[in-house]
Order: C-alpha cells, then sequence, then structure tokens
C-alpha cells in the first residue's frame, strides 16, 4: 500500500503561469490510475514518488516504510525507495544488450540468483532468443518488454508508469494491456500508472484518482467516476457528458420525481435529496444514454425536438449536435439509416439527469 | 637537430593527459552530480587557472612545491631528488595547464547525457558511483575521448608555467614550446622555423581527430 500526501508549488515566472499540486491519495494491490490532462501534475507526482524530486509538503509512505516526511527532513533517495519506474521512452541502456540491461539492474543480488532471476524474467517477457541484442536492434514492443522485465528484476513494492502507452499502435498496445494483466496477477505487485487516456484507464484500473488542476478531483472505480461525476470539471474531463444548467421547478420526494428547467425546456428527473426548490444546478448527461430518434409525425407529449446543426462520426459512433451545444451518441449505423433527417426527437430517461 | 625536446614534451603531454583526466573525471563528477557546500566556489576555483597569468600561476607553484616549503621538503625526503626544475615539474605545469579546460569539456560531456537513463539506473536500486561509471561515462565516451585529445594538445602547448617551475635546462626540462623560445632568443632561425612547423602539425591533428571523434557541439572548436 502506498500513501501520499504531496504539496509542491511553482511560482508563476515570466512566460509560465504559477502551478500548485495539493494531492493526497493511496495506491492499494492492482492497477491503480492517475488520470488527468497534461499540466494537471500527474508525471510531476509520479516524480515526486520516485524521488526524482523533491516535494515541498508532505509525506509518502510505502508498505509503512517512509520514504518522504517533509515535517522531520526525510527524503530517501531514490536507490533506496523500492520504486519501479517505467518510462515512456523505456530508457533502457543503449550501450548494453537486452541482457546486460537486466543483469546490469541486478547488481545487487548474489551472481547465482542473479543469473537464474535475470534468466526468468528473459523467458517470461518472451526475450531469450533476442537477449544479446542492443536496444536500437529490437522492435519497439520488445524494448518494452525489456523495460518491464528489467523493473521487475530488482523485485520493486511499487511500479510507477508515466503514460506508457504513448506512441505504440494499437497491436502492442492491447499486448502492453496483457503483459499489465500479468504482472498484476503473477508478479503481485502494485501498479501505479498516469494517463489522459480515458480508453485505457477503462481497460486497465482497478482504482481510479482523477487529477484536475493538481488536486485529486475524485478517487474510485471507473465504472462509479462514470455513474456519478463528483463535479463538473470532472464530467467535462471524462468528455462523455452535456453539461446542462437548469433549475428545479418541482421536488417531489413521495413519487420521486422532480421537475428542472433547461433553456425553456421540462425535464423530469428523480427526486434530488438535500436540494431546495429554485436552486441553479447543473444536469450532467450522458451523451449516449439520450434516447433519441428521427422525429416521425406529431411529437409525443414530453419529448423534446430539436433540430441538428452538424454531425461527426468514430469508428464506432456518431456524435450529433443539436441546438444548445447538446451532444448524443448513437451507434453508427442507427444514424447512417437516418442522417437526412433534420428534426429529431429526444428523451431524457428519469434516472440519466445526475446533478452536480 | 636534437629531438630531445618533442620526445620530452610529448612524454609530458602523454602524462598530464592521464593524470589530468582521472583529476578532471572526479571534479566534473561532483560538479555535476553533488550537491555541497561551496560547490560555486570550487567551480571557480577550478577555472582560475584559465584566467590568471601563467607567471602567476607559476609563482604559486614554485611557493607550493618549492624547495623550501612544506611540500617540497617532502617529497625531497621520500625520493632523494627535488620536485622543482625536473620533468617532473613540466608535467606538473602541463596539468595545470590543462585540466581545467578538460574538467569544463568533460562536465558538459556528462551533462549531455539524457537524463532519462540517470533516472533509470536511480530507480533500479544503483549507486551513484555505478552509474557513472557504467552509464554516464560510456553513454560520452565519443566526447571524453575528444576532450582528452584537446588536453593534450594543451599540454603540449605549455610556455608560461613550464618556464617558471621547470625551467629551460637543455637535455633535462627543455620542452619544445620553451626550446622554440630559447631557439628564437639565441638567433637560430631555422630551427625554430622547425619546431614551429613541427607543433603546429601536431596541434591541426589533434583538432582534426578531435572533431572527428563526434563530439557534442560545446566542445567543437
Amino acid at each position: 500500500m502506498l500513501e501520499v500526501r504531496l504539496q509542491k508549488r511553482f511560482a508563476p515566472t515570466g512566460d509560465t503561469a504559477g502551478f500548485e499540486l495539493n494531492a493526497q491519495f493511496q495506491v492499494g494491490a492492482g492497477t491503480t490510475v492517475l488520470f488527468g490532462p497534461s499540466g494537471s501534475g500527474k508525471s510531476l507526482t509520479l516524480d515526486l514518488i520516485a524521488g526524482f524530486s523533491k516535494p515541498d509538503g508532505g509525506r509518502i509512505l510505502l508498505n509503512d516504510r517512509l520514504l518522504v516526511d517533509v515535517g522531520t527532513g526525510v527524503f530517501l533517495p531514490p536507490q533506496q525507495r523500492g520504486c519501479g519506474y517505467l518510462f515512456q521512452r523505456h530508457a533502457l541502456f543503449p550501450h548494453m544488450s537486452l541482457r546486460e540491461n537486466l543483469t546490469f539492474a541486478a547488481t545487487s543480488l548474489p551472481k547465482l540468483e542473479r543469473h537464474r532471476k535475470v534468466n526468468q524474467l528473459l523467458e517470461s517477457f518472451r526475450l531469450t532468443e533476442i537477449a544479446g541484442r542492443r536496444p536500437n536492434e529490437v522492435s519497439g514492443g520488445q524494448r518494452q518488454r525489456c523495460s518491464i522485465a528489467r523493473a521487475l528484476v530488482v523485485e520493486p513494492a511499487v511500479l510507477l508508469l508515466d503514460e506508457p502507452s504513448t506512441g505504440l499502435d494499437t497491436t502492442l498496445r492491447h499486448e502492453f494491456y496483457e503483459i499489465l494483466a500479468r504482472i498484476r496477477d503473477e508478479f503481485s505487485v502494485p501498479v501505479l500508472l498516469v494517463t489522459h487516456d480515458l480508453e485505457e484507464a477503462f481497460i486497465l484500473a482497478d482504482q481510479m484518482h482523477v487529477l484536475i488542476d493538481g488536486r485529486i478531483a475524485q478517487s474510485g472505480s471507473p465504472r462509479e467516476i462514470l455513474n456519478q461525476p463528483a463535479s463538473a470539471g470532472v464530467a467535462d474531463l471524462l468528455g462523455l457528458f452535456n453539461l446542462l444548467p437548469a433549475e428545479i421547478k418541482q421536488l417531489d420526494p413521495g413519487a420521486n420525481r422532480s421537475k428542472l428547467k433547461w433553456n425553456d425546456v421540462d425535464l423530469e428527473g428523480p427526486y434530488y435529496p438535500a436540494r431546495l426548490l429554485g436552486d441553479r444546478v447543473t444536469v450532467c448527461v450522458r451523451r449516449d444514454e439520450i434516447a433519441v430518434t428521427p422525429k416521425m409525425g406529431k411529437a409525443e407529449k414530453g419529448s423534446l425536438v430539436l433540430t441538428l446543426e452538424a454531425s461527426s462520426e468514430t469508428a464506432r459512433t456518431a456524435l450529433l449536435h443539436f441546438a444548445g451545444g447538446l451532444i448524443v451518441e448513437l451507434p453508427l449505423e442507427e444514424f447512417a439509416e437516418n442522417r437526412h433527417h433534420s428534426e429529431w426527437t429526444l428523451r431524457f430517461p428519469t434516472s440519466t439527469l445526475r446533478i452536480l | 637537430m636534437d629531438y630531445f625536446p618533442l620526445v620530452l614534451s610529448l612524454e609530458v603531454a602523454i602524462a598530464a593527459t592521464a593524470i589530468s583526466l582521472v583529476i578532471a573525471l572526479l571534479v566534473a563528477w561532483a560538479l555535476s552530480f553533488l550537491e555541497f557546500r561551496g560547490k560555486d566556489l570550487l567551480d571557480a576555483a577550478i577555472a582560475l587557472p584559465l584566467v590568471l597569468p601563467p607567471t602567476v600561476l607559476g609563482y604559486y607553484l614554485l611557493i607550493v612545491l618549492g624547495r623550501e616549503s612544506w611540500l617540497g621538503r617532502a617529497w625531497e625526503s621520500l625520493t632523494g631528488s627535488p620536485l622543482v626544475f625536473t620533468p617532473k615539474a613540466a608535467v606538473i605545469a602541463a596539468i595545470v595547464h590543462s585540466a581545467p579546460l578538460l574538467t569544463k569539456y568533460l562536465r558538459a560531456a556528462i551533462e549531455s547525457v539524457d537524463p532519462i537513463y540517470i533516472k533509470a539506473a536511480r530507480s533500479l536500486g544503483l549507486p551513484e558511483w555505478t552509474i557513472y561509471l557504467r552509464v554516464v561515462l560510456p553513454l560520452c565516451q565519443r566526447a571524453i575521448a575528444a576532450s582528452a585529445v584537446l588536453a593534450f594538445a594543451r599540454s603540449l602547448g605549455d610556455f608560461g608555467v613550464t618556464i617558471m617551475i621547470a625551467g629551460n635546462i637543455p637535455g633535462k626540462t627543455q620542452t619544445l614550446s620553451v626550446a622554440i623560445y630559447d631557439a628564437v632568443e639565441s638567433g637560430n632561425a631555422s630551427l625554430a622555423r622547425t619546431l614551429v612547423l613541427i607543433v603546429s602539425a601536431i596541434g591541426l591533428l589533434v583538432v582534426w581527430a578531435a572533431n572527428r571523434m563526434n563530439p557534442p557541439q560545446a566542445l567543437r572548436s
């Protein structure tokens, strides 16, 4: 278990704005993802944990071992931390063969054990055949496997990964995800992975911390965070939501119902505890949870008819942009059949209207 | 023609380059990788020989190493012969002349190594000293070789400090540059010309060789 509480401040300079990291989170067994936009302090956090940079305040505990405690002046050098670090660019020593990279990393082990361990890891990561080659003589995937094997040879207490899949193509990316799953199951090393890729966070994370502007905005499983973003900032970052400014017009706890008004449109949501009539709130509704059909004949009561302003397509889905800035996601085939329609009927299922 | 000055100069330059390299590798490591009090002072002190007149340096060395000094007497009682006005003094003069520049070159060379490799090695638990010897130095070995070659050329060319502490004793401490001065003073123009051409040719060869070693931009001549 890694427990992190960190503060670090950067004063603004001529051409950069100031920045303050003030984050507190835990990393347990399995894979923990630190998810955030670029510039949110993710890599800085990893550097502070690994000991490449000194925090201004806070402390770091790894399995009850104190790595950093600014209050009492404890600052272990990176060598004594037991934090494996995987770099985006792999950082294999270019003047050594793959085998030498592992052997050199294991310098502190007794000779026989070192030999056994290096062979075992080379075998386990399918590198035995090419172990005599230099990093520049092998493929990107092999380099990545080797850098993971090298990090594991010293049996780290936690593995830190800095945007490890940036620059990998889809095949390599999925191969890498399988390796990470193996690290979790076979080597049982807790993993802290930094990414700004939502898809990746969802594939890998057992636990996820959302970092925005140097602060943890929300923690939970990816599913929990997607179901109930804690703030407009988180919802915005996930990029899958419509955020609609609305006013509470009616609250009915008995029927678990409420009425909201957004842009002269009445929306029906569940009962919102601890809210009052007239409250101005932000309604947060996922793009793919809005039911949308082309308008045929007369609109039924309680539904909303909007004009399609634009549409864009991704590999699997179409994004429909409606008046008022509303975006709805639709499976591609469904949209393809109806793309000529300009008027669409929208319905908001009651349970999908979360308010922030 | 007497080849003694040429041979002596080459011997002195080789010895001085080897010793300078060890000193410079240690100092460059300390300046690049360690945080300690007085680091700026050490940095400035290293650069001092580059700005002080050679006669001033020679004067200091005479005081520190002369037969009356503590160090000079210790040396003499150990080896039975004085340090100053011997070929060994010429080596010391050449070290003073080349080590500061070599330190600057080496520092530029080791700081040109991508820090990601150092971070990686640290996260693997490797000691700082091992990282320096087995990661940093191998990754900039070409730049180190180029720097050593330039330091060799510089060791070959010292005049001021050499004449102050090693003197001008033909057949004993007379190096190439001192011999040139001597030849001009005594009106031996053809000897002076020959020696000058030899020094120039060596210098040209060395700079060409150093550039061929493809050092980082900071070291290009």
